[in-house]
Formats: C-alpha cells, structure tokens, sequence
C-alpha cells in the first residue's frame, strides 16, 4: 500500500505521535536551542546517529522551518500556520499547546548547508527504513532533484538493499542521474537501456527531453525506443484500467440485476420498486452510520445483513399485499409496483431529505492499491467487485443446494407442475421475492460506497438492471453475471470515445437491436415447456 | 373548472354505459359544447361577472384536452391491442418539438441577441448556421408534417423492430421505457441542437398571431377540442371496423391470430404508429399552450403516468381514458396546490389501488353500478394468457 | 438472414418473386400427396422431440396421430404451423411449397387451419366476429381496415353457424360459450378459412360423448374434400374415424396402418405394454 506509506511519511511531521527523546537524546536538543547556527551541523550529525526516539519528525520539521522552542524551558515546539492563525504544539507528542503566544517562542534557524544536510539525512533515514514501501517512496521522492551526494547515498544503500522493488527504483535512480548527467555517450545510452521498462513519470520526462536535445544519435534512438515502449505499456494499463472500471460498473449492476433476475424468473413479474428496495439498502447503511458513529469501521458488516432484513421484509410485504393480487397479469404487476416505487422514493424524501446524504467509507476500504506508477486500483471498487462476486456465489449455492432454491426452480421452469408436486408456491413467490428484494438491499450497501445516497438512486438503476437480465436471458443467473460484466465493461469502454450520455444511449440501442437476433438473451431456456 | 367536471359526471350516467363499445357519440357532443361556453364565457364576458372563465382557465382546460388526446393515443394501443407503452411521452414530446422548432422560428429577430436566422440558444452556443433538421421549420406546413412524420417514423422503426421480434408484454414496455430514458438522455445534449436542458421557450406568435392574446388562447384551446373529438371518432371507427377486430383478437389471443393468417406484427406496427401520431399532435397542441418544450417531457416517470390516467378511466373505452386523463389532472393541479409533497404519495396509492381493486377503471365501475354485464371489449385477464403468463417466456412466445 | 443472403434468396432464379406470384399460390399435388414431412429433427436442450420423422399425407385423407405424451405430435405440429423452427428436415406443402421458409400467417394463408389442444377463441369477441375474422380474405392491413361483409360471406358464415350449432348463440361472447361450445367455435373457425390441410389437436378433450360423436361425424365428413390430421388420445374416438393411423414414438414414427394393423404390431404393443411379445 504505496499510498498509504506515503501519507505515512507526510504526515509524520504533524500528527503521528512519536516517542519522547531518550535520555541520551535529551541533551543534544537541549543543545540544539543554544548552539548558534554554524555549530548546529555536528549536533544534528550526533541526533542522527543517536539511538531513541525517530528523529524525522525533527528533521522535517527543521527543514520546513516550522521548529521552534519555548525560551523558558526550551522545549521544542512545532509552530504551523493554518489558514492564518497561528498553532503550537509540541514537536514529539504533538499535542496542542494553547498556552503559548508568540512572544514566548523562539525560531530554530536553518540556512542552506543545514537544509541540505537535513535533506539528505531525512532521505538516508528514510533508504534505511524498515518498511520497504517507506524506501520506494523516499527513493522516488528524490528523482526530481538528483545531486551527487543523493547519488552516492542511494549507492551505498543499494548495496545493503534486500527489497527487490526497492532496487529496481534505486537502479532507476541511479540510471536516471547517469543519462543526465554523463558526459560519454556510450554512458548515457546505458543509462537509456537500463531506464527501459520503468514507468516512472520522471523516465518518461527525461526520455522525452533526450529524444529532443541528446547530441548522440544512438541516445535519442534509444529513448525514442524507450519513449515508445512506455506508450506502448501505458495504452495496456490505460486498458486495464478501464476493464477495472468496467468490471467495477459490472459488478454493480450485477448486484442490482441479479435480485430482479430472480424474482422476474420465477414470478415473470418486473418489480419496478426493485430500485428502491437498493435504495432502502443504501439508506439502512446510512442509518446506521448515524446511530453507530463510533463503529464507521464495522458499520458495513452491521449493514449488509441488515440491509438484506430491511429490504427482504420490505419485498416479502410487497409481495404479500399487491403482487399477490395480481397474479397472472404481469403488466398489471409493472403499474402496481411502479405506484410503489412513487410511494417509497416521496416516504424516504419525506423522513430524511430531497438531499443526498453522504455516506462514510470505513478506512479499510479507501485508499488504493498501487500496481506501477500508471496504474492503481482503488479499494473500494476492488471490494465490491469481490462482494458481488461473493454474492453471486453466494445465491448460485442457495438456489443449488438448498430446498428453498429447488422449490425456486422447480416454480421457474414449471409453475403448476410445482404446484401439483405439492411446493406451496405461494410461500416460494413471497421467498423468492424477499431474496431478490434482499439482495437489491445489499447493493445499496455497496453503492452507498460510490455514490452518495439519495432518494433517487434506485430509479436509475432500473432499467439498466432490466437491461442485463434481458441481455443475459431470463432464469439463468450465469447469464446476468457474464451480461452485467459485458455491458459495464463496453459502457466503460464507450465513454471515453463518446462520453458518457452518448454511451449509454448507444448500449440501449445495442440492447434494442440485440432482441431482434436473439429474443431470449444469451442463455436462453429452451424446450416446448419456454415457449 | 368545476362546471366542467359536474357537466361531465352529470350527463355521464346518460351515456358511458359500458356496453361494447362505449358511447363516443353522445361525449363528442358533451366535449364541444363545454368547450363553446368555455370559449364564449371568456371572450364575450366582462371580466367581473360570476360566470367570467379566466384565460388561465382556458389554457389549463386546452393543457388537460391534451393529456386526454394523449391518453387515448395510450388507450389505443394498450386498451385494444394489449401493448402497454410506458414510452409515449416520447411520442409526445417529439410532437412538441416540431412544434416547438416552428414557433422558435417565428421569434425571428425578436430574441434576446437579435439573430433573425438563429434562435437565442445557437447563438448562446455560438453557432454560426442553422443546423439541416432545422431548415424550413419556419414553414408551418412543414412543422405540422413532421409533427406527424417524426414521432411516425420513430414508431414504425421501434415497431418494426419490436414486434417483428415477438418482443412483447413486460419486456416490450421496458425497451419502450429505454426508448424514451436514451431521447431524454440525448435532448439534454446541447449538441442535439434542441437547446439542451432549457429546451425550447420565448415564443412569441404562431401563424402571425399574438400566442398571449385571448383570441389565440382561445382559439388554440377550440381547436384542441375539435382535434380531441375527431380523434375519438375517427379511433372509434377505427376499432369498429375489421382491422379493429383483428386487433382486439391480438390482444386476446395473438398466436392464435397469427394462426388464422394475420401478419399480426403488421397490424400492431400500423396501430402503434396511429397511437404515436396522436400523441404527436398532442404534443404540437400542447406546445403553444403552455409556452415551452424541455427534454423533462421525456421522463420515463411522465410516460407512466399517461399509463394511469387510462387505468383511472377504464382502459379499452377511448372515452374512459379522456375522463381519466382530466379528472387525474385536475386532482394533479388542486393537489399540488394543497399540498405540493402529497401528490406523488396520492400518486403512487392510485397506482397500486387501480389496479388492485379497480381494473376496469371509472367506465368499468359505473357499468357495474348500473348492474350490467360488463361486455367490453376488455377482459382484465383474457383466459387464454392468463393460463401460461406467469412463465416469463410466454411474453415473448 | 444477412444482406447478402437476403439479395440470394430475392435473386433466386427457380423461383418468381413474390409480387410476380398469382395470390393464390397453388398446391400442387400431381403425385397425390398433400404433406412431405421428411426427415424432421429438433431438440430442446438435448432431449430430441423430433428424431429423423418422415410423414406423407395423401390428399383428402383423414390420418390419425397417436403416440404416448413426449412422442412429438404437437411438436410436428408447431413444426408444420411454423410455430417452432426445426434443426434439420424438409417439410412441403404439396410439390412446391416449402413449408419452412414461411411464417405462421402465410402457412394459415396457404390453407393449413390449426385446432389447439386447449381450445382457444377470441374471447372478447361475438361468435360471429370469431368466424368473421377467420374467413378466408385478403388479411393485410389496409385491405382488413377497409373490409366489409359481402352477402356471401354473411351465407357462409350462416352455414358454419349451422354446421357448429351455434346459430342461436352467435351475437353471444365467445368467452360466455361452454368448453364444448367453444371447442365446436374453433372448429367452425377451421371451417370459415376453408382450409386445404386440417390439424387438429385433441379435438373431443373435454366433450361429452354426444359432442365427441357429432365431432367424429364432423370430422369423417369433411376428410375427402379437405385433408385432416386429427391427434387423439381417445382410442374409441380414434377407431371411430380412423381410416390410416400413425404412431408416434420418441420423435419418429413407428408404426403406420389400419387400426387394427396397429393393434397388433408388435413394436406398439411393446412400447404401449412396455413388454416383448
């Protein structure tokens, strides 16, 4: 988790609490307040070498200017401007020292030999950090201003280096200041070769600047190489990338799709408050945000089962009350259902707001996985996509192995030959709907974490989700998954070319033109029993 | 208004007895004689006397005969072959649009920056030329062509498509939904030339003649009751004649039709693009009236709606779906006027309590109160596809 | 079909195009027979409805088609209605008409009238609008929009009414008519198109004897002019009128002959017994 070791060491300086100086530190701090400027360089070489506390925090604090110290006891002080009002806190437990004003602290003062040794010292503790992702990012941090002495660090720590990612940026590192700076030809165009296949955004500068300025015709032709290389490999994760999206999209329509795939399948009924049972999911994560505001971390897993009560009650009453009543009039069925939909979206307007309302992503799913420098996954769409496939697994077990799922499809294939075999199907109807209901509760869940949510997110998902189980076909489930996944990606895939409107537009008309050839979807069910 | 609506209720016992084919006659009669009152009681009237029928009246009354129009056009295919199109708005606002264009046109240099070529939006988007679709929408011969042409067009394509297919039953009514959901989508692109989310606005005459003045206000709202009127005839002889038989037949049983050697995705394409060049004359009518066209007559939730005035009124009956488009619309402005949160709650319950406890709609509650044999020519639940239709292919078989 | 198949089909120079066709496409039947049904298959997901069935119908026969359920009779039928699309085979209609290459409209056109096992009628309408639109007419849209009764038809129609007896319910809703009474509507609606080929699906489920009866003598008195195929479970029904009888097993045919031919075919016997001989 490069992002995060990243934040990680930006973030060191102000909030992460270190530990107090030992006691063999003490003193040198102590020192540091009195000594004057020129004499500082020793002490600071002493508090490096030092053992006890970390003293990055020092050093950036020092090399930020922001360190200062109490003229009474000398304490050190970090003193920060935040939209233009001053605050003091202290350097090493960061709390806030509201008792200070301006008059009782004292600058530590910093000149140039001292910020560059600061710097360079802050990035040699960091080469020697003990997490390896801490290295890469201090390595990369120092590809914009490589100097000699940066240079002759990240050799010598290259040599002691275990980590393989560590030395594949540190050689970049190090290539990177050969073709800069060599004055041999044949040097440099080594520097080229052994930059080949790094996707750092500083290569490709420097490639791009070679291609253009290098006096050496073997150079430039290596970095066009290179150069094109680059392009080449970023058009893949370009591509990966917008098959993640896809995927991401895919897997969200699955989950809104795969609920009214059932109850459509067995009941042959749409269930146009099939949006607002994602909806009423949605909100339930956000309710329980609101009363549990100290367990953000763990509100989803409180979420998703309750999510799937609140939304299967609200299907199983539905079907209960209206769909039952209409049995055998599928249209019918839309009007009644769609009346409901109306009603549930104004009862939510009304209870909560006509506003969206924010819904918090627990730690754990934000963030990002970083692959290489051009391409990065972020969590919570990687969550999701494994939550829908989860689901789905999920389902495809229940409808396999349990009686409630044979019942399921016995009453899908063949209602009154179920009937006659003694499955109640009406309670089968009221089941099947509360799990379809249920599952589009669960979605909410998950789309209360790309979206914000408001009252009219279901609405936009339903004829989408319409969309896939006709694409898939109807009573196969394989078919909404490999239907879901197929219109998220070439949605995805559209967009850029044709923006966003103009994309869906396009995916309808496929859909519209995809009936003509194939009535039944992909999968369709066959036999005389179909037609 | 409430004239209007005793007038309707209280010569209703004379005529909308539900016996095979509902009275169209003795309405027609009812609806062009409410409409001179209404007329002559706005123009001929001082403003202060008690039976003065405001010119905001007048238009509200042209706006309901509109719906009406367009819930026939509904009510046609639906009622009477079965085809239940959650996507006419899109017909409608089609209408509206090439309506919409003419009257753009006719502001000429009248707009806010002067262009006597191109409508304020363009030149807000800073075009330079009128783009081709709108070449000649200045002619009204044109616009009232395409008025019919475009939403025609759209519905024997749709049509042909759908129904040569087989697509028919839920998953008809969703692709006409989707149809409906990718032109809103589209006429919210400024690139579409239709002015984007503002749509269409500002006009300023029709025909040469003054779109605020009484007169036109009037006249417009005559004509829409002459057009409402001819349309439930014509429609009604339309159903009365054999083609309307072969349709009702669709309906009830559409295999077997095909069986007997009808083409029946031909007569359902043909009645499809009737229905949708009604409501594109509604919508033309309904344009100058209200005085703006905006891609929101494209939201599929509008469509629906049309769905429920006809199941209010009694589907099947053409007059049932007039009466159910107004009383809706009117129930819709006095709601929204009492409480503007209430409607879609009333909305929704109307949906859900129409269908469960009033499938026949008004028409079928009043030939029940007579004590009659409902003999429409609307079973709720033809037999012969009740039997299958809870297997979700039969929609498509 | 893709364009280019379409513009071979339209090009094909063994056959007139269609606008240059007489409307009433004739039936040849220089050779006697009406139906070439010749190795027919279809399966649903495996199981095999129909298995290499090979069938000849002689013109103005009365056939009878038994078979246990699963046999594939109704699934011939479809086949031949063009309500379901066969894997492989060919199935003509007299010398020249393929059969399969026409939809379900132009098969009714051609003069193949189809009774369903369940009996199915336009409900919301009169009986008389029940026989009307199945009269034999030119059924497409403008000339339907603009059709009306001729006196003729009106006799015709009075005929049938006769025949089916239901002259006294026909401002009835068919929907109102008893299951026999719709059973003889759909039958009378066979009558009106005036078909060529009749197929009729478990005409005599759900009548009484008498009805059953005045079916059978229905059915034997218009074999000869016209070419019926009855399906029927009922064996007495089918002993009534059966002149040739063919049976169905597993998708192909397995015995064909006289009533009493089959009653004592050994292979019958075995799949109806479920014993050797």
């Amino acid at each position: 988790m490069a992002i995060g070791g990243f934040l990680f060491s930006l973030l060191v300086s102000t909030s992460t609490l270190a530990e107090p100086p030992s006691t063999a530190q003490q003193p040198l701090l102590m020192q540091l307040t009195e000594v004057k400027l020129s004499k500082a360089l020793p002490v600071l070489q002493q508090l490096e070498t030092s053992t006890g506390a970390d003293m990055m925090v020092l050093f950036k604090t020092m090399l930020a200017g922001k360190l200062y110290y109490v003229k009474e006891d000398r304490s050190l002080i970090v003193v920060s401007k935040e939209a233009g009002e001053t605050r003091y806190s202290d350097l090493f437990s960061a709390e806030p020292r509201h008792d200070l004003s301006k008059k009782q602290v004292k600058k530590i003062k910093v000149n140039n030999k001292l910020r560059g040794y600061l710097r360079e010292s802050i990035a040699r503790m960091q080469l020697h950090h003990t997490d390896p992702e801490v290295r890469v990012e201090a390595v990369r941090s120092l590809f914009s201003d490589l100097d000699k002495p940066t240079i002759e660090l990240i050799r010598t720590a290259r040599l002691d280096e275990q980590s393989r990612s560590v030395q594949a940026v540190m050689d970049v590192a190090l290539a990177l200041y050969r073709v800069k700076h060599a004055e041999d030809a044949t040097e440099r165009l080594e520097g080229v070769n052994a930059l080949q296949g790094s996707l750092e955004p500083e290569v490709r500068n420097q490639l791009t600047l070679l291609v253009a300025n290098d006096p050496a015709r073997s150079v430039r032709k290596a970095a066009q190489k290179g150069l094109d290389k680059i392009a080449q490999q970023a058009e893949m994760y370009g591509f990966i990338n917008q098959l993640f999206f896809g995927l991401s999209l895919g897997s969200v329509l699955l989950l809104a799709a795969i609920g009214l795939a059932i109850t459509f399948g067995v009941m042959g009924v749409i269930n146009m408050a099939h949006g607002e049972m994602i909806m009423l999911g949605a909100y339930t994560t956000y309710v329980v945000q609101l009363l549990l505001p100290e367990m953000i971390e763990y509100s989803l897993w409180i979420s998703v089962p309750l999510a799937f009560l609140v939304s299967g009650l609200a299907g199983v009453l539905l079907e209960r009350l209206v769909i039952r009543h209409l049995h055998g009039r599928p249209l019918e069925t839309l009007l009644a259902t769609f009346g409901i939909s109306l009603i549930l979206q104004q009862l939510v307007r009304t209870v909560f707001s006509p506003l969206n309302r924010q819904v918090a992503t627990p730690e754990w799913m934000s963030g990002s996985i970083e692959i290489n420098p051009l391409l990065s996954l972020t969590l919570n769409r990687l969550y999701i996509i494994a939550f829908a496939l989860l689901v789905f697994m999920l389902l495809l077990l229940v409808l396999k192995k349990t009686s409630l799922g044979l019942n399921v499809r016995a009453v899908s294939q063949n209602r009154n030959m179920a009937k006659a075999m003694g499955i109640r199907t009406d309670r089968v109807d009221a089941m099947t709907f509360g799990l379809g209901s249920g599952i589009a509760g669960i979605a909410g869940v998950a789309l209360s974490q790309l979206t914000n949510v408001g009252p009219n997110l279901g609405q936009a998902y339903i004829i989408d989700s319409f969309m896939v189980v006709v694409f898939g076909g109807v009573g196969n489930l394989w078919g909404t998954l490999v239907a879901a996944f197929t219109l998220g990606i070439a949605n995805k895939f559209l967009e850029p070319v044709t923006g966003a409107v103009l994309a869906s537009i396009l995916v309808l008309v496929f859909i519209i033109l995809f009936i003509q050839k194939r009535p039944k979807g992909l999968f369709p069910q066959k036999g005389r029993a179909a037609e | 208004m409430s004239t209007l609506l005793q007038n309707v209720f209280g010569n209703a016992k004379g005529f909308a007895r539900l016996n095979g084919e509902s009275k169209v006659a003795p309405f027609v009669v009812l609806l062009l004689v409410v409409t001179v009152l209404a007329s002559a009681c706005n123009l001929l009237l001082p403003q202060d006397s008690i039976f003065y029928v405001s010119t905001y009246t007048i238009t509200l009354l042209g706006k309901y005969l509109c719906y009406a129009m367009l819930a026939l056009a509904v009510d046609v295919i639906w009622g009477f072959c079965g085809i239940l199109s959650l996507g006419h708005g899109a017909f409608f606002a089609l209408g509206g649009y090439a309506m919409g264009m003419y009257l753009m046109r006719q502001i000429g240099d009248r707009g806010v920056y002067g262009n006597p070529e191109l409508p304020d939006f363009m030149v807000f988007l800073s075009w330079n030329e009128l783009p081709w679709f709108w070449q000649g929408m200045d002619q009204f011969w044109l616009a009232m062509l395409m008025v019919l042409l475009v939403p025609g067009l759209l519905a024997y394509v749709f049509g042909w498509l759908a129904f040569r297919s087989r697509v028919t039953g839920v998953y008809l009514s969703i692709m006409t939904q989707a149809l409906t959901y990718a032109l809103l989508l589209s006429f919210f692109r400024n690139e579409m030339g239709f002015g984007g989310n503002n749509g269409l606005t500002d006009f300023k005459d029709i025909l040469g003649f003054d779109l605020q003045s009484d007169n036109t206000r009037v006249t417009l709202f005559i004509i829409t009751a002459l057009m409402l009127s001819g349309l439930l005839v014509l429609s009604k002889k339309i159903m009365q004649t054999r083609f309307g038989k072969v349709v009702v037949a669709i309906r009830d049983g559409e295999s077997r039709a095909r069986f007997i050697g009808y083409r029946t995705e031909n007569y359902k394409v043909w009645l499809f693009v009737y229905s949708a060049m009604i409501a594109g004359i509604a919508g033309a009518l309904y344009v100058p009236q209200v005085g703006i066209i905006n891609p929101g007559e494209f939201s599929p939730i509008n469509s629906i709606e049309i769905v429920i005035w006809v199941a209010v009124g009694g589907r099947g009956t053409l007059v049932g779906a007039v009466i159910g488009a107004i009383l809706v619309n009117y129930a819709k402005t006095k709601f929204t006027a009492i409480m503007p949160d209430g409607w879609l709650f009333a909305l929704g319950a109307m949906f859900v309590l129409v269908t469960l406890y009033l499938p026949k709609g008004l028409m079928g509650l009043w030939s029940q109160f007579k004590g009659e044999q409902a003999v429409a020519p609307t079973p709720v639940n033809p037999p012969n596809e009740t039997s299958a239709s809870h297997n979700p292919e039969e929609g498509r078989a | 079909m893709s364009l280019l198949d379409t513009t071979r089909e339209v090009m094909r120079r063994d056959q007139v195009w269609p606008f240059l066709q007489d409307d009433t496409a004739t039936v040849d039947i220089s050779h006697q027979v009406l139906l070439y049904v010749e190795g027919l298959n279809l399966s649903f997901d495996g199981f095999k409805a129909l298995n290499d069935l090979n069938l000849y119908i002689n013109d103005g026969e009365l056939r009878c088609l038994i078979g246990a359920n699963g046999a594939g009779k109704t699934t011939l039928m479809d086949v031949i209605t063009g309500k379901t699309q066969c894997d492989s085979g060919t199935v003509y209609f007299g010398q020249s008409l393929n059969l399969l290459e026409k939809d379900e409209a132009e098969i009714a056109q051609l003069g193949i009238g189809r009774k369903f096992q369940k009996p199915t009628v336009f409900e919301a309408h009169t009986v008389m609008d029940n026989l009307e639109l199945s009269l034999k007419s030119n059924k497409s849209v403008i000339p339907t929009l603009l059709a009306t009764l001729t006196g003729e038809e009106y006799d015709q129609m009075d005929q049938v009414l006769e025949t089916i007896g239901l002259k006294g319910e026909r401002m009835m809703l068919a929907g109102s008519l008893s299951h026999g009474q719709k059973q003889w509507l759909e039958i009378g609606m066979l009558l009106m198109a005036n078909p060529r080929l009749l197929l009729v699906d478990e005409p005599v489920a759900g009548m009484t004897v008498q009805e059953g009866e005045r079916t059978a003598e229905l059915l034997t008195s218009l074999a000869g002019e016209r070419t019926v195929v009855v399906v029927e479970h009922d064996m007495e029904f089918v002993r009534s009128i059966a002149r040739t009888v063919t049976v169905l097993h597993q998708g192909s045919v397995l015995a064909e002959g006289s009533m009493d031919e089959i009653q004592n075919n050994p292979d019958v016997i075995e799949v109806y017994l479920g014993e050797a001989p």
